[in-house]
């Protein structure tokens, strides 16, 4: 590892807010007090498609402590052409079943709750499709891909190289729907007060939110403000204004008095958005020795009729993988769902599984070792921009993963290694996920008594970002951390982006060193340095410093290890191991750097055996929508999980030399463990998640 | 959620009382399922009578052997009573692979008995479900039904009885102790749940304010070989989608008397007469366990989504008797 750290950043650190969380001290978002407050309850369209005929509000008006209905017909206005999505309680039109058509408010959230289910709404219906198929007539090539990439890109003769390859792979694979499930809801405690607007709001950004809301009230951004000092957790799902704070705002300025309003689990399945299911296909023409000449990969995905988002899965292998013959292509179509939206790493993630999977399956083919390939046909410089990376370890974190795992002298051989009843195997798979940065302002103020004070609207989403911002800030000031105090999540502290993109710590960390090095310098300035009676404060934005960065490829790196055990009997599997070594650039808290790898390898296993979001057609909804019957690992799913970083100083970065680790952990994983599944049974699974009927009545295909 | 009225009764004749007098009332035992129905609105009490404060919590050994066990007697004290350990490892080990350990700890012995489904339909007020309300149809018989029977079901309902518990008691020939408005009554839990048949809706045989008192476990000391095997989704805090309660008891080579019920695979807990039957008297080997799995399971229908589940119940029966025989034969 690298040499100990001088400063605060690269040292342990718990939490600052541990000690809150865990008593309760800390506020989410409907949490804190409010004098005189009601509950908002959200009514979910009963309808997939069609319109609202007639709302009869009569039957919940009618129940003790309710004050009022909102529906299409009495809401306050919004703004249009904001979003679509967010366009609520505006028009009779359903879109998808689930989309929140009215809100009830009462004294009481049981009083809510019990007069939503009285609300009698009739639908005029139509027909609807909400099931993705390669086969569906309306996918259509979208313009660009989330968040603005191109959609195909073409760079040789795919055809060519891959008719002419010596061992061709040619396999689809099938991601379900995922749902974020953050362990708070989206949920918003909503206040108007002389025209202006107050929310307490569960997000990954509430600069974002600020402005989104500005936008639908139609008014100044300052008389609105966001804050999200604690956040339980998003996943991606909050990183935009939600239905919640939209719902809640709007109650609250029909009843004039302050509105709490929290989704149901239930509710969290569908209208906050879901990772979108995919259906890809890779092809991989390589030469005997494994070197890849051609690659292709391509995504199909769904989106719905009211916004458009297209999972950028084939992004990933633009730039992960050597091959002079290269093709992806992104395929999207409409459906009576709704929007899919930004789950941990979007694209990112499913396409590695598809990508890494299909490397697998290169392997076993041509007979050479799954790491060994991988190195084999690592780029020398960005196959997609022609540009050498700013940094590229994936090799590095193969080499050291393969010898911190002992995976040396391993048997390909699949389905031959049984210890009792249990059928073992070990998979590999690599990972990258790109290196941003977002342009944000920061301020920081020295007081007299020497103390400082460092405010940026970041938002910790549980990630340990206030305390990894606290200790730059330290550094970037050369004072003990005792010294500094941070605030953090609140749209009145100067704006930044959101918590997503594993570009948190990198965009926020930049303005902040910068806020203090600019007070640093005006304190050399200060008449014999002495810090006036109100303090001293310099405020920055980074947006010209960030804009100039030179457009290169930039990406963090990964590599992942498991071993499987799959119950002969019965197809159950488990994992007694799973390892992941990462090249992500510095580490500014090992503490919580750890938590969040470890987290989205969890995840990531998460994904590969139990999650899916089981669509009724009929109804289009999902119908295993809550915690008992959508399946989120638990520990006992896995006896060891291991997290290690190799040094990593990249000078094309950022100021704080970091790569952001949010994502990282969750890409690739899920190949890894289908890869183990296959080594220790002969299965190859290629529809996620690996559930035991599919290993219990499938053949081996090897 | 719908307001409710709350009652602690002073015994069990005035909570059997207020039940028989209001048709709206329910018992509360450790909440863990009705209390979310309640917030689901897939079950609306106007009254709660809290049973948890009758002295109905002892695990009392019987005069011959055997338990009797309280119905209040929460789940993770009965997993972990030294008899219940002892004598009958089929029961502790279907409490320890039930919930979480917080569940167990609210859960009682006859509010697990019974629970209700968790068919996805059954707990969705927008959807159909005739378990629910009456005349709706059944929307998992053609849809998402992974999870649901493949024995005794009806057109009308598809569902499975989740409970673990009450698959080792149905294999124990455990029975109920029921107070009912005209008095005490015995009810063998093989009895206690019905199939599905054209009224889901009527899940046991109790008659309206019934409430069960105590389980009690007969004598059994074979017993002591007895185990529970839990297929699952994932390894902790999941639902059966399979499992099998067995004891085996040999002479020799010879089955002298075996016990083998399933679990997640019809609306009640699923005693498998047929495959005991066919096991007694005859030299134990895998194969024959297969056989008798298959013989118990060529009545299974099922459904589009769980066929999965015929060689599951069959694998499992092999492995839980084999394993109980003490050795592994090919």
């Amino acid at each position: 590892m690298s040499a100990p750290p001088v400063g605060a950043v690269g040292r342990e650190h718990p939490r600052l807010e541990g000690r809150d969380k865990v008593t309760g001290a800390a506020r989410y978002a409907v949490e804190y007090p409010v004098e005189n407050v009601t509950y908002g309850w959200a009514v979910p369209a009963a309808a997939t498609r069609g319109r609202i005929l007639r709302v009869d509000a009569a039957p919940a008006l009618a129940l003790p402590g309710v004050l009022d209905v909102l529906h299409h017909g009495n809401a306050p206005r919004l703004t249009p052409g904001v979003d679509a999505d967010l366009f609520l309680l505006q028009e009779p039109a359903v879109h998808y079943r689930g989309q929140f058509v009215a809100v009830v408010v009462a004294e009481t959230i049981e009083a809510a709750r019990e007069a939503a289910r009285l609300v009698r709404i009739d639908y005029d219906t139509e027909p609807h499709t909400t099931v993705l198929s390669e086969h569906h007539p309306g996918l259509y090539r979208p313009n660009k891909v989330n968040p603005s990439y191109p959609t195909d890109t073409e760079d040789g003769d795919f055809d060519g190289g891959f008719a002419a390859a010596e061992v061709r792979v040619d396999a689809t694979y099938r991601t379900p729907a995922y749902h974020n499930n953050p362990m708070e809801p989206h949920a918003t405690t909503a206040r108007w007060r002389d025209g202006r607007l107050l929310v307490h709001d569960s997000n990954q950004g509430s600069t974002p939110v600020q402005a989104t809301l500005a936008e639908l009230f139609a008014l100044p951004r300052e008389a609105v403000r966001v804050v999200a000092e604690h956040v339980g957790g998003g996943f991606g799902s909050k990183g935009y204004a939600k239905a919640a704070v939209v719902l809640a705002a709007l109650a609250a300025r029909q009843v004039d008095r302050p509105v709490r309003l929290a989704l149901t689990r239930q509710q969290l399945f569908g209208p906050i958005g879901y990772r979108a299911p995919t259906i890809q296909r890779v092809r991989l023409g390589a030469d005997a020795d494994g070197r890849i000449a051609a690659v292709c990969h391509d995504a199909i995905s769904q989106t719905s009729t009211l916004t458009e988002f297209a999972e950028q899965a084939a992004v990933y292998t633009r730039s992960m993988y050597a091959g002079r013959h290269r093709r992806t292509t992104h395929r999207v179509v409409r459906l009576d769902v709704p929007t899919p939206f930004w789950m941990r790493a979007p694209g990112e993630c499913p396409g590695a599984y598809a990508l890494e999977s299909a490397m697998d399956e290169l392997a076993t083919a041509c007979g050479i070792d799954p790491v060994e390939l991988r190195i084999r046909n690592d780029p020398a410089v960005d196959p997609e921009q022609g540009l050498p990376f700013t940094s590229r370890n994936l090799v590095a974190c193969l080499r050291d993963g393969a010898r911190r795992f002992g995976w040396a002298d391993r048997d390909p051989t699949p389905g031959v290694r049984r210890d009792g009843r249990w059928l073992v195997g070990t998979g590999v798979a690599g990972a990258s996920y790109p290196a941003r940065a977002r342009a944000a302002a920061a301020a920081a103020t020295a007081a007299p008594d020497g103390t400082f004070e460092v405010r940026i609207n970041a938002t910790d989403i549980g990630t340990g970002a206030r305390t990894a911002l606290w200790q730059v800030a330290a550094d970037a000031l050369d004072v003990p951390v005792d010294r500094v105090a941070i605030r953090v999540g609140d749209s009145d502290l100067p704006a930044a982006g959101v918590a997503g993109g594993s570009m948190g710590t990198a965009s926020w960390s930049w303005a902040v060193i910068r806020a203090c090095e600019g007070l640093r310098d005006r304190l050399r300035q200060a008449p014999g340095g002495a810090v006036p009676a109100d303090g001293l404060t310099v405020e920055v934005s980074t947006a010209d410093e960030v804009r100039a960065q030179r457009p290169l490829p930039r990406y963090a790196y990964g590599a992942h290890f498991c071993e499987v055990r799959v119950d002969a009997d019965t197809g159950e599997v488990r994992v007694p191991r799973l390892l992941g070594v990462f090249a992500a650039g510095r580490v500014v808290n090992p503490t919580t750097a750890r938590s969040q790898l470890i987290g989205g390898m969890t995840m990531g296993m998460s994904m590969a055996l139990h999650e899916e979001g089981l669509l009724d057609e009929r109804y289009g909804d999902w119908v295993n929508h809550d915690l008992a019957m959508y399946h989120v690992s638990v520990c006992a799913d896995v006896e060891r999980i291991e997290a290690y970083w190799l040094p990593e100083e990249d000078p094309e970065l950022n100021p704080a030399g970091v790569k952001g680790i949010g994502e990282i952990g969750i890409v690739g994983t899920a190949a890894a463990i289908t890869n183990a599944v296959h080594h220790a049974t002969g299965v190859r699974v290629r529809d996620l998640p690996v559930r035991l009927d599919k290993l219990l009545e499938r053949p081996p295909t090897r | 959620m719908r307001a409710f009225r709350y009652h602690r009764p002073a015994d069990v004749a005035e909570a059997v009382a207020l039940l028989d007098a209001d048709p709206e009332a329910a018992y509360l035992g450790g909440g863990t399922n009705l209390v979310d129905l309640m917030k689901l609105g897939v079950q609306r009490p106007g009254l709660l009578v809290d049973v948890t404060g009758l002295p109905l919590d002892t695990v009392e050994p019987g005069p011959d052997g055997g338990l009797r066990i309280g119905a209040t007697v929460r789940n993770s004290d009965l997993a972990a009573h030294p008899l219940v350990r002892r004598d009958y490892p089929v029961l502790a080990r279907a409490l320890l692979d039930a919930a979480s350990g917080q569940l167990r700890n609210m859960a009682t012995t006859a509010g697990n008995l019974l629970q209700r489904t968790r068919c996805a339909y059954f707990q969705d007020t927008a959807k159909a479900c005739n378990k629910r309300e009456p005349g709706t149809g059944c929307a998992a018989l053609h849809g998402q039904n992974r999870e649901l029977a493949i024995l005794g079901w009806s057109e009308r309902c598809v569902a499975t009885h989740p409970s673990d518990l009450a698959v080792a008691l149905v294999a124990l020939d455990a029975v109920v102790e029921v107070r009912e408005p005209g008095g005490p009554r015995d009810v063998p839990l093989a009895e206690l749940h019905r199939t599905p048949g054209d009224h889901p809706e009527r899940e046991t045989t109790l008659p309206r304010g019934a409430l069960i008192t105590a389980v009690r476990v007969p004598p059994l000391p074979f017993a002591r070989r007895s185990t529970y095997l839990k297929v699952r989704d994932r390894a902790a805090f999941a639902f059966a989608v399979g499992s099998v309660a067995a004891a085996l008891d040999l002479d020799g080579d010879v089955v002298r008397d075996v016990r083998l019920a399933y679990g997640a695979v019809a609306h009640q807990p699923w005693r498998a007469y047929r495959a005991e039957e066919l096991l007694r008297g005859r030299p134990f080997t895998a194969e024959l366990a297969a056989q008798a799995a298959d013989a118990e399971l060529a009545a299974a229908r099922p459904l589009r989504h769980n066929g999965f589940k015929v060689p599951l119940i069959r694998n499992i029966t092999v492995r839980a008797l084999t394993g109980l025989a003490g050795s592994v034969r090919p």
